[in-house]
This record gives C-alpha cells, structure tokens and sequence, in this order.
C-alpha cells in the first residue's frame, strides 16, 4: 500500500472524512486553522495527481478494490486533474481567506459548521471531476449542492434575502439534479452499466430514443446546474447574497465543474453514440449551444452594465463568460475545446480575485453597492489594485489570462470560418470593458463617500490570498505551459477516447 | 559603453519603467523628481540612438522576451521605421520634460507626481511599440499605450476631464478590441503567426486572403484608433482636455504617431505593398483617408479654441501617413513614414507655444490673441516656424513629406489626390498661418489691461512679456529641428529606403 497507489482516492476520502471532525471543533479561530489545513493538504495531493498523470498519463483506481465496471472507477486524465488542481487551489487559497470574511459576516456560532460545509463542497466538486462512474457524479453532485444551498442561507446574517436566494437555488438545483438523474436512469435502462467507459462501449453499437432522451435530460440537467442561458434565473441571487468567501469559492469553481461534466458527458459517452460524423450532436451543438452561448454572452453582458450591486454585476458577468466556455465547446473542434478548457481556468483565476476583492470591500465598508466602490483607490489602494488587475483580465487585456482565453476562442472560431461568431465574440468583450470600466472609474475618480467610515486595509490574511490570484492571473497570461498545454493535450485525448471507440 | 543593440531593446523598455519607481520615490521633492525624468530621459536617448546606429548599419537588432502561447511571442525586432519613431520618441520625450517642468509649475498643477509617473510608462510602451517584432507584441504595448495615458487625459479630474478621458478610452480600447484583436487574430489563423517581414506575409497566402483582404484592412485601418483616420477621431479632440505638455507630446507625437506608425508597418510589414497594388484592396482607403484629410482642416476652421484647432489639424495630418501606407507606392510609403518625424516636430512645436500662450496670458481663444505677437514675438515667431512645416513651405522639414507623397500619388495614378494635398495646403494656410498673422498685424481688443507676464518669466523688458524660460526654449529646439531636418532629408531617405524593398 504505497502512497503513490493510493493517491487518488485520498482528494476525496481525507476531506470527507475530516469535514465531521470540522464541526466538533471549537467555533472560531480552531476550526477554520484545521480546515486550511485539510484544503492545503487536498491542493498537494492534486497537484501530485496532476504532476503523475503529466508525466506518465491517465489513472484508473478501482475503489474499494472492486474492479470496474462493477465498482466504482476514479478515472483522472489530463482534463479531469487540470480542474481537480484547479478546485483544490481555489479552496487551499479561499480557505484562509475566509475567517475574517466569514466571522464578520455570520454568526460566529456557526462557523465549525460553516468550515465543514465548505470542505464538502470541494469534496463534491473534486468528487464529480474525479469519477469515471456516471451514477457517482451524480452522489457527488447533490454533496456539493446540498452544501452550497446552506453555504448560501448562512449569508442570510447580513441579508435576509440570502434565504430566499438559497431557497430558489435549491428548487432549481434539484430539478437540475433530478433531470440528470432521470438522464443516468434511462443511459442505465438503454446499457446495463454505470461506467462511463463502459457505457461508451455500450452505446457505440446502439441508438435509440432512450439513448437520445437520456442525453436530452442530462443536457438539460447540466445545463441548470451551469447556468446556461436561460437556465441561469439562481446563480445572480445566489452569488449576491452568499457570503463573499463563498461567492468567491463556487463562483470559481461550481460552474466549471458542472460544464466539465457537459463536456466528459459530450464526448467521452455521447460522442461515440452518434457515430463518427458526430452530426446529430453537431445539431445540438449549432442549433442549441451555439446560439444560447451568444444570447447569454449579450444580454448577461448588458444586465450587468445596468447593475448597482457589484456582486450582482460580477454574478451577470459569470453568466456571460459561461456563454464563451460553451461557445468553445460548440465549436465541436479540438481548438474550441481547449479554449474552452483554458477559459474555465483562466475565469476561475479572475472571478476569484474579483469577489475576493469585493469581500475585502465588504469587510471594511460594509455592502457591496457601487457607492461603497467610490473613492475605493484612495481608501483600499491594495484591494482596489487587485479589483482593477482582475478586472483587466476579465476584459482580456493582453499579459493577464482572459486575453489568453479569448485568444484561443478567436482562434478557434476563425480556424472554422466562423467569423461572425468571432465578431460576436470580441462584440461582447465590449460591454465587459463597459461594466468594468464603469466600476473602476468609479474607484479611481469619484470623491469618497462622506458617509462611509474612515478605513484601513484588509488584514495579511486576506491580502496574501487575494494577491496570490491576482498574481497567477498575471502568470498564467505570459506562461501558459500548465494551462493551454494541457487543455490541448485534454482536447486531443477527449478526441482520441471518442473516436478510439470505433 | 559598449551595450549590444540586443540588450538596448530590453532597457528601452525597462529603463523607463525603473523611472516610474524613481519618480514614485521622489515624489516627494520636485527637483529630484524631475531630475530623475530627466536622467532617465537621457539615458533613454542614449540607448535608442545605439538602435539606431546598429540599425542604420544594416543590423537587425532582435530580442525576445518570452513565448505566451506557441507562435505567440513578445519579441522585439527593431528596422529602420521603428528606429526612427523610437529616436523621435525619445529625443521629444527630453524636450518635452523640460517643458513638462516649465508648464507644470507655471500653472501649479495637482498631482504632479502621477503625471511624470504615467509619462514613464507612456514612453516605455511606445518604445515597446516602435520595436516590436510582431503584431501580438504590438497590440500589447499599444493597449499599454492607451491605459497609461488615460490618467494623464483626466488629470485635471473635472467632469469636463471626466467626459474627455471616458470618450477616449472608450473610443481608443473599443475600437482596439473590436477590430483590431479579430483582425490580429485573423491574421495568425490565416497565416500561422503574425511576424513583421519585409514584403508582408499574407502575401503568401493569397488565396485565403483574397476576397477578404479590403475588409482585413479595414479592420487595421479603424482598429488602430490612434491613428485617428475619420470617423474614429473624436478622441483626439477630445483629449484636449488634459495639460498641454501631454497634448503636445502624447497626441502630436507619441500616441497618435505609434498609431500611423502601426498602420505603416502592418501595410509595409504584413499586407505587403506589392499584394495591396496588384489587388487594389487600399484605394477606398485612399479616398477615406482623403476624406479625412479635407473635412477635418475644415471643421480645424471654424474651431476658435487654439488647442481645438490644432488637433484637428492633427487628424488631418495624420491621414497624410494613413493615405502614404494606402497608396502602396514607394514614394508614398516614403512620404508617409518621413511624416511621422517631420509632423512631430512641427506640431510639437505648434503646441508648446500654445501652452506657453497660456501659462503666460491664460488665454486659450484664437480670437483673443490678436496683438499678442507684439507682446509674446519669440513665442510667436517660433509658432510660424512651426505652422510653415506643417503647411509644407520650405525651407522646412515638412515640405518633404508632402513632395514624396505628390510623387507616390502619381505614380499609383491617383492624380487628383495631389489636389487633394494641394487644396489641404491651402486650408493648412488659411487655418494656421492666420494665428501668427494676426498676432502680429492686428490691435489688440482690449488695450486697457496690460498682460502681466508669466511668473518667473526670463524676458520681461517693457512691452515684451514672455512665457516662463521652460516653455520658451524647447518650442524653439524643435523649431529648429524642423529647419535642420529640410537640409538632412536625404540622410534620413537613405536610412528608411530598406523599407521599399531595394529597388529605386
């Protein structure tokens, strides 16, 4: 039983396992000291996972020791262990962030529970992208959004309107959760088997009405846990109300992981379900994806423009950058889904600093409404600095990440011809630098606001953290080995699984 | 000191950067702060003119920087167009600080230290521009370029600065995403990278390109907002709003010539002009560029605000290097890149004596400046030295550009844009020369009160009360610029003719 075999089972078995011991510990400053330290325990060990599967390839773990497709397979390639890093970094980072955020803005009574619910939905998360078992995603799931829904209702200390929020969250969710569910029952009915693998295998000679409503249920499902446009109605309340270091969190990480599953459903199942021409897919993809990526890139764009909560602008402006992950996935080209893969990096590095920012504002201001933003650079130079790097990144301004991603997308979509959609897409970049630009001359040059305290900035507990992704914005827009790198080689391996197939 | 032109590139750029910690630190003591603009400045000049002398050798200095995304290089590769708008850059940035010094403090303006802080980056990312190696380093310091210099626009932080600054960095990063990114990005999709090469590299790919090629061009054209070819020009009047050392140096010279610089070298360097003639893809550009050139002397006409006039006559002043890339002839592409140096100096000038004008009178309308010849005559003077090279009357450097331009007109077959340039001469006359004219025939309005002079003015005998000793000498240095460079303009033929690809 050496460490390196049984390495990736522990992302999942060590933080599920802990999370309980997390509630039993005093509330305060204990509790969130055992939780960093579980997150940056988590962090090494994806980041081992991705270093292994870099350099000698995908691993399959048999659970339990019980052989697939029986038992249940963690299977990590090059796709799954970027984002399995990519969770684990946002959570060993958001983690120590958190405690000053989260004793100001719940009841301090409640933090063990709060640090538990927090490590459980990373457990979710790095659960759904680390599984090769098609009924498993779906456990990990529901672990994940059960724990986001009370993550969100804590934030109702500071605003009662987090209840409703988390409330509408869990109605939508758990449709979401029950169309994909129905999705897997039906693949189940139509294969006889769980494993993704497996029912690939299985689908590869068989296409029916069952096949194809099971994907339309699992499309569906997904698409209400990404919030696709227009199946985004829970995520603006949602991330406005959670408290910051949540909305920070899952707007880091909960939309990506459910838009890799899209994906790994896409082409690691479907893909060789439809044969290799691939074109009732491709319908789906043109006719479906393509023209909601662009309708949520647009009009997600312009409700942030009119928004005078800055959560909530950033919340519209999630829904937006979700339209050009799923733009690149319809795209149906090697190109497009490594742009996609980038961007759900690159994004979580921007919308990470943006919220954190906006914690820290929050922590010293007390609200997030665009007047506590006035002044902000003379009152909060470091915060405000951090707001206008990751600011700059979300618009895609050259040396920080988002230039990188749309880069790739444009890439993509001029490799095809498609240049409107290229058009389109720099089009709605546009009205990022509007709701952007908006904010940040608000900070540099109104006058503060009188009524407002007098302020200091945040604590090193926030700062350190918060700057750590500031910086990786930077870095990962001149250095893209780890990120563009990989995201092709996971484009090119999800090509080779679904034709490998045939 | 024996540094390789290689290593200069790097220090182009981070020398000024250094600056901008210095000038931070400093901020507290003026002196020290503006004797650290002044060093860096040097040493900055020093630097560029190891480029240019390396490059005038026939080296090609290169340096690369780091590789983003395979193919998608910062990387640097300096050729004779880029050497001189860097040497331009430079050499005006050093006046200009001197300038700067007298401006500032002659009107006491806020904030002083955030000014000469911005300009440092300004100048690294024009350096940044002038030497890059490909269109994806280009785009990059071209949007640093906009962002460092926005501070600098709304430094007066009024609502009318406001306005000003959100017009132009609206119009400036709107048009660079929107057109210029798609038409980078189009071009590494088409041809698999972007680098500057003599003859151009869509030349190769002409079956892609083909029927595509005029709206490519088109998206350069426009995308690159700072080269403010109609209709994109509103944010140069516009960014009149800021003090004038800032107009002066970044809207005559650094930021509205880094954009007809891009437009030059993109035709020379990526389209090739032997693919833009043989398709014919740039004549309507021609004509807009023309259009351009007409409509904006005559909205310069009826503008009364000195500073109103004078951008708008530098809009139209740069459709003369847009029209020189469109015309994809040697002689054109000749004209047009000796525009870029020789429009520099002229409307630097122009526009220091307008801040001199007003540090001394606090006067900013043309209309109130009848009689002040006889009160201010070297900054006058110096004004008509200015406006005759811009008009293009020798014996000043600005005739040459519209000569070659005439001649590149002509052999492109396009006559009547040579009257075009000779009915903008006319207007150029009208609108420019009638200042010092009138400043030196006319009555003053109003006799009654005597203007005071500017505080610490050197020259301050009887009727003569001119402006501050810092805003007297460097309108007068590139004066005489422009009157040197008539007599060097074969020196500086020689230096950019690798750019016409040998023949001629």
């Amino acid at each position: 039983m050496n460490f390196i075999a049984q390495l990736p089972a522990l992302p999942i078995i060590v933080p599920l396992l802990l999370a309980p011991i997390t509630i039993l510990l005093p509330k305060g400053r204990p509790a969130w000291i055992f939780a960093t330290l579980v997150s940056w325990l988590v962090f090494f060990f994806c980041a081992n996972l991705l270093y292994q599967v870099y350099v000698s390839g995908p691993i399959s773990y048999a659970l339990g020791g019980w052989a697939p497709p029986l038992g249940i397979e963690y299977r990590i390639d090059l796709a799954n262990s970027l984002l399995l890093f990519l969770v684990s970094g946002i959570g060993a980072i958001v983690f120590p962030y958190s405690y000053n955020s989260i004793m100001s803005e719940i009841d301090e009574r409640q933090s063990p529970a709060f640090f538990a619910a927090l490590l459980l939905c990373m457990t979710g998360l790095l659960g759904v992208t680390i599984t090769g078992d098609a009924f498993n995603v779906f456990v990990f799931l529901e672990i994940s959004s059960l724990s986001t829904y009370a993550l969100v209702a804590l934030g109702a200390r500071r605003d009662r309107r987090a209840l409703t929020a988390a409330f509408n969250y869990l109605v939508m969710g758990t449709i979401g959760a029950t169309f994909f569910v129905i999705g897997l029952g039906l693949l189940y009915q139509a294969t006889g088997t769980l494993n993704m693998a497996d029912i690939q295998a299985k689908l590869s000679t068989l296409d029916n009405r069952m096949v194809q409503s099971g994907f339309a249920f699992i499309f569906v499902g997904m698409g209400l846990k990404l919030a696709m446009f227009p199946l985004h109605l829970w995520l603006p309340n949602a991330y406005t109300y959670a408290p910051s270091a949540v909305s920070a969190f899952l707007a880091a990480t909960a939309t990506k992981v459910a838009v890799y599953v899209l994906i790994r459903f896409f082409y690691s199942i479907f893909h060789a379900a439809y044969g290799v021409d691939f074109s009732s897919l491709y319908a789906v993809l043109n006719y479906v994806i393509l023209p909601l990526a662009v309708a949520g890139m647009f009009i997600a764009s312009l409700v942030a423009v009119f928004q005078e909560d800055v959560k909530r602008m950033l919340a519209y402006s999630s829904v937006a950058q979700i339209g050009y992950m799923l733009l690149g996935l319809s795209l149906g080209t090697e190109t497009g889904l490594a742009a996609t893969m980038v961007h759900m990096f690159n994004h979580a590095l921007m919308k990470a600093a943006l919220f954190m920012a906006v914690g820290c504002v929050v922590l010293r201001l007390g609200g997030h409404r665009i007047q506590h933003f006035s002044g902000l650079a003379r009152r909060m130079p470091l915060t405000s600095g951090a707001f206008i790097i990751a600011g700059l990144s979300l618009v895609g301004v050259p040396l920080t990440t988002g230039f990188v991603s749309k880069w790739m997308l444009l890439q993509a979509t001029f490799e095809l011809g498609q240049w409107v959609v290229s058009f389109l897409i720099v089009a709605s970049s546009l009205i990022a630098v509007v709701y952007m630009g908006r904010i940040i001359e608000v900070m540099l040059r109104q006058p503060e606001d009188e009524v407002l305290p007098e302020v200091k900035e945040v604590p090193l507990t926030m700062m350190i953290p918060m700057w750590l992704v500031v910086i990786a914005n930077i870095y990962f827009g001149l250095q893209t080995d780890l990120t563009v790198d990989i995201a092709r080689g996971a484009a090119e391996a999800f090509n080779l699984i679904a034709r490998g197939a045939l | 000191m024996p540094i390789s032109p290689d290593l200069a590139i790097a220090l182009t750029l981070l020398v000024p950067v250094i600056g901008f910690f210095a000038i931070w630190l400093l901020g507290k003591s003026p002196n020290l702060r503006e004797g650290a603009t002044l060093i860096v400045g040097g040493v900055l000049l020093l630097l560029v003119l190891t480029i240019f002398t390396a490059v005038g050798n026939g080296e090609s200095p290169h340096f690369l920087l780091i590789n983003v995304i395979d193919g998608l290089n910062i990387e640097f590769r300096v050729e004779p167009l880029g050497a001189l708008f860097a040497l331009i850059a430079s050499g005006l940035w050093i006046i200009n600080s001197l300038y700067s010094i007298g401006y500032m403090r002659g009107t006491n303006e806020k904030n002083q230290t955030r000014f000469y802080m911005s300009f440092a980056v300004a100048i690294s990312s024009a350096m940044g521009i002038a030497f890059a190696g490909n269109l994806f380093t280009l785009f990059i310091f071209y949007e640093v370029l906009t962002l460092s210099t926005f501070p600098l626009v709304t430094h007066k932080g009024n609502d009318a600065a406001r306005r000003g600054g959100r017009i132009y960095i609206g119009i400036l990063m709107g048009t660079s995403i929107g057109l210029l990114l798609p038409a980078i990005a189009w071009t590494y999709a088409i041809t698999g990278g972007g680098d500057f090469t003599l003859g151009g590299i869509l030349a190769s790919h002409v079956d892609e390109v083909g029927p595509i090629l005029p709206i490519l061009l088109g998206l350069y054209a426009f995308g690159i907002g700072k080269a403010a070819l109609m209709p994109i020009h509103p944010w140069l009047p516009n960014a009149m709003v800021a003090p004038t050392p800032v107009s002066a140096f970044l809207h005559a010279v650094a930021v509205v010539k880094a954009g007809v610089f891009s437009v030059l070298k993109i035709v020379v360097y990526i389209f090739g002009i032997d693919l833009l003639r043989d398709t014919g893809a740039s004549v309507p550009f021609i004509w807009l560029a023309a259009i351009s050139i007409l409509l904006s002397s005559m909205i310069a006409m009826n503008k009364d605000n000195l500073k109103a006039r004078l951008a708008y006559s530098t809009v139209s002043q740069l459709s003369y290097v847009t029209l020189g890339a469109m015309l994809a002839t040697q002689m054109g592409i000749m004209g047009g890149a000796m525009q870029i140096a020789m429009h520099a100096l002229g409307k630097m000038t122009l526009f220091m004596c307008a801040g001199a004008i007003y540090v001394a009178t606090h006067k900013q309308h043309i209309s109130e400046m009848r009689g002040l010849g006889r009160v201010m005559p070297i900054t006058f003077g110096v004004f008509f030295l200015g406006a005759m090279s811009i008009i293009g009357l020798p014996p000043l450097g600005g005739s040459w550009p519209k000569f070659f331009l005439m001649v590149g007109a002509a052999d492109a077959g396009q006559i009547a844009i040579i009257v075009v340039l000779m009915i903008s001469s006319i207007f150029n006359v009208i609108y420019l020369l009638s200042i010092p004219v009138q400043a030196f025939l006319l009555e003053a309005d109003d006799t009654t009160t005597k203007p005071k002079g500017a505080k610490g003015a050197l020259i301050q005998w009887g009727q003569l009360k001119e402006a501050p000793f810092w805003c007297l000498v460097p309108p007068i240095m590139t004066a005489t610029g422009s009157l040197l460079l008539f007599f060097m303009a074969g020196g500086l033929y020689d230096y950019l003719s690798p750019l016409l690809g040998g023949a001629q």
